[in-house]
């Protein structure tokens, strides 16, 4: 038989979990690649949640969920530093608006220290104001200094660049459609692009994980899509929202609408947790902003409404078991990276050790002596100094035309996104990796650019070119005379 | 540093008439600054007639006056243009950092600047419109440079919710390139284009209009598939059961237009309310000594015409300054609008021995006949004049004579006449 890839571990997923397994797997000596189903990596849940990575003192002691939680939020100092990450370590605050709410930060702190927390501490109405001053309802609140909030897709990508960078491969528009065992081991993964001849198989498919379950023979357990909406403010709400990360106090199912910082300097608020079945259904609903900006007034009664720039909403993958399902399987040769929702952004690094972990309790895995994992400084024009600006146009003059007016996103930058490693073939894979059109004109001015610089760089016709998935060309020839 | 003049940050109508201006005023050194490939900024894109009837006494495309506007500078050894430059930011003291891919970044010193960005569009998430995030919901200035300069459709069946006049204009636009408009969906109960575009875009085209209606849904996941509407009540609110779907691959929003402030603001620039640009006095000088600013980014206006206007008087100021031959002012007078006008530029009257000539521009709240307008000081009425009409969406002129500002002190009201019940 021919096979499409011949290969030691196949990842379905290329979301921020897949990719980051993708990259702990190529830091061994074996054949690894990724499959996605969509043009490119991180547009399910990874590319919106509410991108905080979390101290670690929601989830109960013990889980796969804290464990993994406080874990990845250490390595995320390293890996910073090593690929290059947009992160904001900001702290964060629960807040108590009432006396029932403020005990309940005592065990929310207890929980805290037991998970391993570091620096967590109760503040005063007056402390609390003095870190946030539009937090006029606050009593008291939670403090966890070591909380942050990251860029998700930039960490997908750059994790799939890593990986790609010592060896690994990322296949996109490729969907698993079933598997072959052979002596009750799966060996043969069948995609749209063909059959894939491989020894392991990791399962990180997001909402879809129990879907690929089930066509390996996995049946231990489902998964839930959760949808939670949000609400994006333009920069120039933040003096009047918030500077770091606030939760409510948790509810049992959801830690609550936040009011949030992103990495970039905008501010959002949300999630709400709205049960559904559909799993592509991310559409906002009018109930779901009533919801949340109902639920961010308890925070902030004044909110910036008039300076909201765009909605959105993404799924949560709910897991019946409560916690995140990690490892092995009954199915032989399948590993589960699933039913991961909050917080797994923060925990993504961790999972995949832990996964990567369970496989070499199966398959001697020697690491590379040559693995590099660093990725090289990416050109960002605007956090240039003028200098840096001068030298960049003057090696290559398209870094001296801005497309992107809002966020100062040059032609360089686009071109340099589209020909890396794992490279942006949509417009909205441009966005992703370079901010372009992730303003407060949210590409009203830049989209019809950047979508003409795809199709002269990836050699397409302009209507080809697509915003995100197959089906999501933007443009049409003109009617013929 | 180089030093000019005048810098003009913008190279629309705006900037291109207040650098005519500051040229017939005495300034020697002028530069504009365009960020596209070529001068006329938005009116490239607009290549249907009717601009230019007051300004230039014929009627003309959006072209055809860009032309006109760069045909009265491009010989002139004082004004220099760059295009393809992006100005990154301007400083208090009057420095410009630009930067294109052939000077790189630069920095230019101004005598005076003249800021006129324009405007820019309302957004999908500005209306928090529930459903996907889809392919296929452009602003309709966005499309309307895909088609007419780009030469690519947006979609071809096509639902416009707003009836401001990108909004009437695009639907022709589409219906002239073998598109199919569905509907044009308006929350107000009334339009807020001109007549003559509703007229001549919608009417002529059978195209429906639908007031007080507004989009409740966008329908379709990768790819636009239609849109729910809905009938809204007084308040603006959709009234339950009046829902309807309309098929489409398209919509587009002219849902209104923001002053594009982000550099005024950077540089210290005070934003007025309601109109969303620099508070500007009659010469056009912003809070900021040297800094002025005049079209769209002041207030958006409904013709270029009075965009044009507008930045003369800012070209002609600015080149009197930085030549140093600007009357002292010894008066500073509020202006107020009050019944029925919403907004009225220039907010502020800075007035030399014995006034000077003051041109208001106004915008109505709500649609009216037969009104009296009025500029007063306390009880006395300095100005009246008698309009056959208002609409919000018609910009209201008002010319005071020099003589008559003489007599303001504190502050004057400009507001419709009560009517007699």
């Amino acid at each position: 038989m021919k096979f499409f890839k011949e290969t030691d571990v196949v990842v379905i997923g290329g979301g921020i979990v897949g990719t980051a397994i993708l990259r702990e797997l190529s830091k061994y000596e074996l054949k690894c690649l990724l499959v996605e189903k969509e043009p490119d990596v991180a547009v399910g849940t990874t590319k919106a949640n509410s991108a905080v990575l979390h101290a670690g003192f929601d989830a109960p002691t013990g889980s796969w969920k804290q464990k993994t939680n406080v874990r990845g939020n250490v390595l995320y100092h390293q890996l910073q530093d090593e690929l290059d990450l947009d992160i904001k370590w900001t702290g964060s605050l629960v807040v108590a608006t009432n006396e029932e709410e403020t005990q309940k930060l005592e065990a929310l702190l207890e929980r805290g220290r037991a998970n391993g927390v570091p620096g967590l501490e109760i503040l005063s109405r007056e402390e609390v104001l003095a870190k946030e001053p539009n937090l006029t309802t606050a009593k008291a609140a939670l403090w966890a200094p070591t909380a942050g909030v990251v860029w998700p897709f930039g960490c997908a990508v750059a994790f799939a660049q890593c990986a790609v960078q010592n060896g690994a491969e990322v296949i996109r528009d490729c969907a698993v459609t079933g598997f072959v065992k052979e002596d009750g081991a799966v060996t043969i993964v069948n995609t749209t692009k063909g059959a894939i001849r491989t020894k392991y198989v990791i399962n990180a498919a997001g909402v879809y994980a129990e879907e690929i379950a089930r066509l390996a023979g996995d049946e231990s357990f489902t998964i839930s899509p959760r949808k939670g909406e949000y609400i994006l403010f333009d920069k120039t709400a933040a003096p009047s929202l918030v500077w770091g990360i606030v939760f409510p106090c948790p509810t049992e199912i959801s830690k609550g609408i936040l009011i949030c910082t992103t990495t970039h300097g905008n501010t959002f608020i949300g999630p709400n947790a709205q049960e559904q079945d559909n799993k592509d259904d991310t559409s906002v609903t009018p109930a779901g902003m009533d919801e949340i900006i109902a639920g961010a007034r308890k925070l902030i009664p004044n909110l910036p409404l008039g300076a909201s720039i765009t909605e959105f909403a993404g799924l949560r993958a709910v897991s019946d078991t409560g916690d995140f399902v990690l490892g092995v399987s009954k199915v032989a040769g399948f590993f589960n990276a699933a039913g991961i929702q909050s917080p797994g952004v923060a925990a993504a690094p961790a999972i995949a050790e832990v996964v990567v972990e369970a496989i070499a309790q199966e398959m001697y895995l020697r690491k590379k002596s040559n693995w590099n994992g660093r990725l090289p400084k990416k050109a960002v024009f605007n956090r240039m100094t003028a200098s840096e600006k001068q030298k960049a146009i003057a090696k290559n003059r398209l870094y001296g035309r801005v497309i992107c007016r809002c966020e100062t996103v040059t032609e360089g930058e686009i071109v340099d996104a589209i020909h890396e490693p794992v490279g942006a073939r949509t417009v909205d894979g441009v966005k992703r990796r370079t901010r372009a059109g992730m303003g407060r004109c949210q590409g009203g001015f830049c989209g019809p650019r950047v979508t003409q610089i795809i199709a002269r760089e990836l050699e397409i016709p302009v209507e080809a070119v697509l915003k995100e998935r197959q089906g999501s060309e933007l443009y049409f020839k003109k009617f013929q005379e | 540093m180089k030093l000019y003049d005048v810098v003009i940050v913008g190279g629309g109508p705006g900037g291109l008439s207040a650098a005519y201006s500051a040229y017939r005023n005495g300034a020697k050194k002028i530069l504009v600054i365009e960020r596209d490939r070529e001068l006329g900024g938005i009116l490239q894109q607009c290549i249907h007639n009717g601009f230019g009837l007051h300004h230039f006494k014929e009627e003309l495309t959006g072209p055809g006056y860009a032309g006109r506007c760069i045909d009265l500078i491009k010989d002139k050894t004082e004004i220099e243009t760059l295009t393809d430059t992006m100005v990154l930011s301007v400083s208090k003291d009057k420095q410009v950092t630009a930067v294109n891919p052939d000077k790189g970044l630069f920095t230019v010193q101004g005598k005076t600047v003249i800021l006129t960005m324009g405007c820019r569009e309302r957004t999908r998430g500005a209306i928090r419109t529930a459903g996907e995030r889809p392919a296929g919901v452009f602003t309709a200035g966005a499309a309307q440079r895909m088609v007419n300069m780009e030469g690519y459709l947006p979609g071809k069946k096509i639902v416009i919710l707003g009836s401001g006049d990108i909004g009437l204009i695009m639907a022709r636009r589409m219906s002239l390139e073998g598109c199919k408009v569905q509907a044009v969906c308006e929350i107000c109960p009334y339009s807020n284009g001109l007549t003559r575009n509703m007229v001549q875009c919608l009417y002529d085209f059978d195209i429906p209009l639908y007031l007080s209606h507004t989009i409740l849904k966008i329908k379709g996941r990768d790819r636009v598939e239609g849109v729910t509407i809905a009938k809204v009540d007084e308040k603006m609110r959709p009234i339950p059961g009046t829902e309807f779907d309309i098929e489409c691959d398209t919509l587009l929003l002219s849902v209104g237009l923001i002053p594009e402030n982000e550099l005024s603001m950077a540089a210290g620039v005070e934003i007025a309310p309601f109109t969303n640009g620099p508070k500007v006095n009659q010469r056009r000088q912003t809070n900021l000594p040297g800094v002025y600013a005049a079209g769209n980014v002041v207030h958006v206006h409904d013709l270029v015409d009075f965009v044009s206007d507008e930045a003369e008087i800012a070209g002609k100021f600015a080149a009197l300054e930085a030549q140093g031959k600007l009357a002292p002012t010894v008066d500073t007078v509020a202006v107020m609008p009050v019944n029925g006008i919403r907004t009225c530029v220039p907010q502020v009257l800075h007035l030399p021995e014995g006034g000077e000539p003051v041109r208001l521009f106004m915008r109505a709240g709500a649609p009216d006949l037969k009104v009296t307008l009025e500029v007063k000081c306390g009880d006395e009425v300095l100005v009246k004049k008698k309009l056959p009409v208002v609409k919000p969406s018609e910009m209201i002129t008002l010319d005071i004579p020099a003589a008559k500002t003489a007599l303001m002190h504190d502050a004057v009201t400009v507001g419709l006449q009560p009517k007699q019940v």
